[in-house]
């Protein structure tokens, strides 16, 4: 079995020393005021009053230092729609938001379904990516839900687990082999859960609000059946999976019950979900319409019950550019998908922690160790002798999004315009600095 | 009437005028309405002159652009514009450049280098007017956007019960067929709500929106629970808008049969409306269509002095009595 790789460019690691800041590292047990010495990209020294040694050093008093983000659930939209991201463009966005590893998905023009697309990619990576990422390889040939891909070639050249995202694996008998067949890969399905019979011609999420503007609804069952299938194989076959952006309460109580009867399942939560509801869909604004739907009160607070007592252990952006011309059209006609990367925590820090809803060590952990684990991902860690993995954050700065500032190849944010609290000060990943703001 | 309502600054179109426009019913107040059914009214009599003309919006320009099919609606937003002697242009999406694939952003913009003082748009998608009010400083009225809003529907149904029965609050109006397909239906509700009327909606349960409640209405599937209402609002059956093989109803000769409104499903003085075109026998019985209680025909000549007052409200933004205006040729 090929153990688990990310790609990047090649470039020297660094020596530096972070002085005075609030290390943060929950899964660490470590919280307070800390040096932290970094030799060569690799973290030497956590403690108090450490010498510089010559090298540079980081005044970062008044600042939080945690273990940089891992965002499982990124489109780079490579092959095919280079006007809208590029593992460049996309991983410095990255790096503007704080993390340290990516995934990419595999649903691009054409499909990531055989070695030689993944192949390609990977060679780009390895000269474009500011900050590591994986890719994830298709579940069924072009995503079509037919005919399992060639997992285990697909594993060897470089593919971190599989995926069908943007769609789902329709057919419960080839969900089933496709469990299966992913064991001998040692890679985890990530699952797209969607009864497409149930969503379509769906917008936004069946409700009072979609009653009232019109729209078609997906209602919160259709991702929830869907859940409740793949958990029900994923027991069968006492096989791992993970559960893409969940959105309904129904889904979040499916994972709590099967994680207490023993199911290996990871699941995820997005910061749109967790941060809007369907109500913000009144504005008729196109960069608030994603897939599944921001749904109910009802469901933000079960999602955020469900990311407090660990039934969902990550965050994920699901950051989906889109050009502007696809996204400056009514609401029907505009595609699904918001970019998330570069405001991920800030969205967080401002929309659940400033008012008490979910607590700050929570949300590090769910966005760095948390979605590391769902993949088996070397978690980032604030201790001695780990790769530097570091992210710097003012919680105390706000800052207006605007457009101009994305690194992003596309600006469909549902946060343009928003003040936003907490900002991302410099980021570490694998021993070298990528971002400074 | 109210401005679009934005979610962030950042949409709002540039620079200093905010428009007003008639995108939705929720952008009028009680008073706001009273004011248009008050100047429709004073418009229908000035109509019963012999020169009926009038002055009072000349020079300025109103365009209409239809990207759906419409008799109604869009006959009566250009008589009215002519009535009120306004400059009119009407484009259709087939044979523009939106044959083409010219975008609907595109399409305003190019509309909006005539310096247009009202736009009225159909289009089938929602929140279309909304999206040309972005790009462009015409006053945006909506003549229906999908299955959203048609607001001058629902204001010319508020003229049509209030001279038909004098009055609007305290009525019961039953409200039946395809609500989920209905913009009518979504603007209607609104509206009676707003002014005092108690609404129910009737129909299959498959066409009727999980979730619609919470707009103050009684729901039933039962045909037979109309008998209490003062007006029937009849519903057309919208099937190009139902997805194909989605199967709201078995068939149409059921619908018909459980939901169709027929002579003995009313009661006698009980009124009927329906906001057209009828897909007579199948939601609506030709004997029902055609009978004394029937508003139908009333509700189209309302279409034409209501868009009348619509256009003027926007224009001169206020009520003033139209009895003091004289007829064109006399001014």
């Amino acid at each position: 079995m090929a153990a688990l790789r990310l790609f990047s460019k090649v470039a020297p690691k660094e020596d530096l020393v972070v002085k005075g800041a609030r290390v943060l590292d929950p899964a660490e047990g470590v919280d307070g005021v800390l040096d932290v010495r970094v030799d060569k990209g690799v973290i030497a020294e956590v403690g108090t009053v450490l010498q510089a040694n010559g090298h540079r050093v980081v005044e970062a008093g008044g600042l939080l230092l945690a273990p940089a983000f891992v965002d499982t659930h990124v489109h780079l939209r490579v092959p095919g729609r280079e006007d809208e991201e590029t593992i460049e463009s996309g991983t410095r966005a990255a790096a503007a938001g704080g993390f340290c590893a990516i995934l990419a998905m595999p649903n691009t023009d054409p499909v990531v379904d055989s070695a030689a697309v993944l192949g390609a990619l990977v060679e780009d990576a390895r000269e474009q990516a500011e900050v590591p990422v994986g890719f994830l390889a298709a579940i069924s040939k072009g995503q079509e839900g037919t005919e399992l891909t060639e997992m285990a070639e697909l594993a060897d050249e470089g593919a971190a687990g599989f995926s069908d995202d943007g769609r789902p694996v329709s057919s419960p008998g080839l969900m089933r082999r496709a469990l299966q067949y992913a064991s001998v890969t040692g890679r985890r399905l990530a699952l797209h859960c969607e009864e497409p019979s149930l969503s379509r011609g769906g917008h936004m999420h069946e409700g009072a609000v979609s009653a009232e503007l019109g729209f078609g609804g997906y209602p919160s069952v259709a991702e929830s059946l869907m859940v409740e299938r793949d958990l029900a194989l994923a027991a069968y076959e006492g096989q791992p999976l993970h559960l893409l952006h969940l959105s309904a309460r129904e889904s979040v109580a499916a994972l709590r019950a099967a994680l207490a009867d023993g199911v290996l399942a990871t699941g995820e939560v997005t910061p749109h979900h967790l941060c809007l509801t369907d109500e913000a869909v009144r504005s008729l604004d196109s960069n608030v319409k994603m897939n599944p739907p921001l749904r109910s009160d009802e469901d933000r607070s079960a999602l955020i019950a469900g990311l407090i007592d660990g039934t969902i252990t990550a965050i994920a952006t699901d950051h989906a550019p889109h050009a502007r011309h696809e996204k400056e059209v009514p609401f029907e006609a505009a595609p699904f998908g918001v970019t998330g990367l570069e405001t991920a925590f800030p969205a967080l820090y401002t929309h659940l922690v400033e008012p008490g809803l979910v607590p700050l060590e929570t949300i590090v952990e769910r966005m760095s160790s948390g979605p590391a684990h769902a993949y088996g991902l070397e978690a980032p860690r604030i201790t001695v002798g780990a790769p530097a993995n570091l992210v710097l954050l003012d919680t105390a700065a706000s800052w207006k999004v605007v457009e101009q500032q994305f690194r992003s190849r596309s600006a469909n944010s549902w946060l343009l315009a928003q003040t936003l609290h907490g900002q991302v000060r410099m980021t570490v990943a694998a021993g070298r600095v990528v971002h400074e703001a | 009437m109210g401005e679009i309502h934005v979610m962030r600054e950042g949409l709002l179109p540039p620079g200093p005028p905010k428009r007003r426009h008639l995108i939705s019913i929720t952008d009028l107040g009680k008073e706001d309405v009273e004011r248009l059914l008050g100047t429709a009214r004073s418009f229908s009599r000035s109509l019963e002159r012999e020169v009926k003309k009038l002055p009072t919006l000349r020079g300025r320009t109103i365009v209409n652009v239809f990207y759906e099919s419409s008799t109604r609606t869009s006959s009566s937003f250009e008589l009215a514009a002519k009535r009120l002697s306004a400059d009119t242009m009407s484009i259709k999406a087939a044979g523009s450049s939106v044959d083409k694939g010219e975008s609907l952003k595109d399409t305003i913009l190019t509309l909006a280098a005539y310096d247009p003082d009202v736009i009225v748009m159909r289009h089938p998608q929602i929140g279309a007017p909304q999206l040309a009010a972005r790009y462009c400083e015409a006053h945006i009225v909506n003549a229906g956007d999908g299955k959203h809003q048609h607001p001058t529907q629902a204001l010319l149904d508020l003229f049509t019960i209030q001279e038909e029965l004098g009055k609007i609050d305290g009525l019961q109006v039953a409200i039946i067929g395809d609500v989920l397909h209905s913009r009518v239906a979504r603007s209607n509700i609104q509206a009676l709500t707003m002014m005092g009327a108690r609404v129910s909606l009737v129909g299959p349960p498959s066409l009727i929106p999980r979730g619609i409640g919470a707009m103050g209405v009684e729901i039933s599937t039962d045909i037979r629970s109309i008998a209490s209402a003062d007006v029937v609002y009849v519903l057309r059956m919208q099937r190009e808008r139902m997805l194909e093989g989605a199967n709201y109803v078995p068939s149409l000769r059921e619908y018909a049969a459980r939901w169709g409104v027929t002579p003995e499903r009313l009661r006698p003085g009980q009124k009927v409306m329906h906001p057209g075109p009828m897909n007579r026998g199948v939601e609506i019985d030709p004997r029902v269509a055609d009978a004394a209680d029937a508003l139908i025909e009333i509700q189209v000549r309302a279409g034409l002095v209501v868009r009348m007052a619509v256009l003027y409200d926007l224009l001169t933004h206020g009520p003033v009595a139209v009895r003091e205006l004289e007829p064109e040729g006399v001014a």
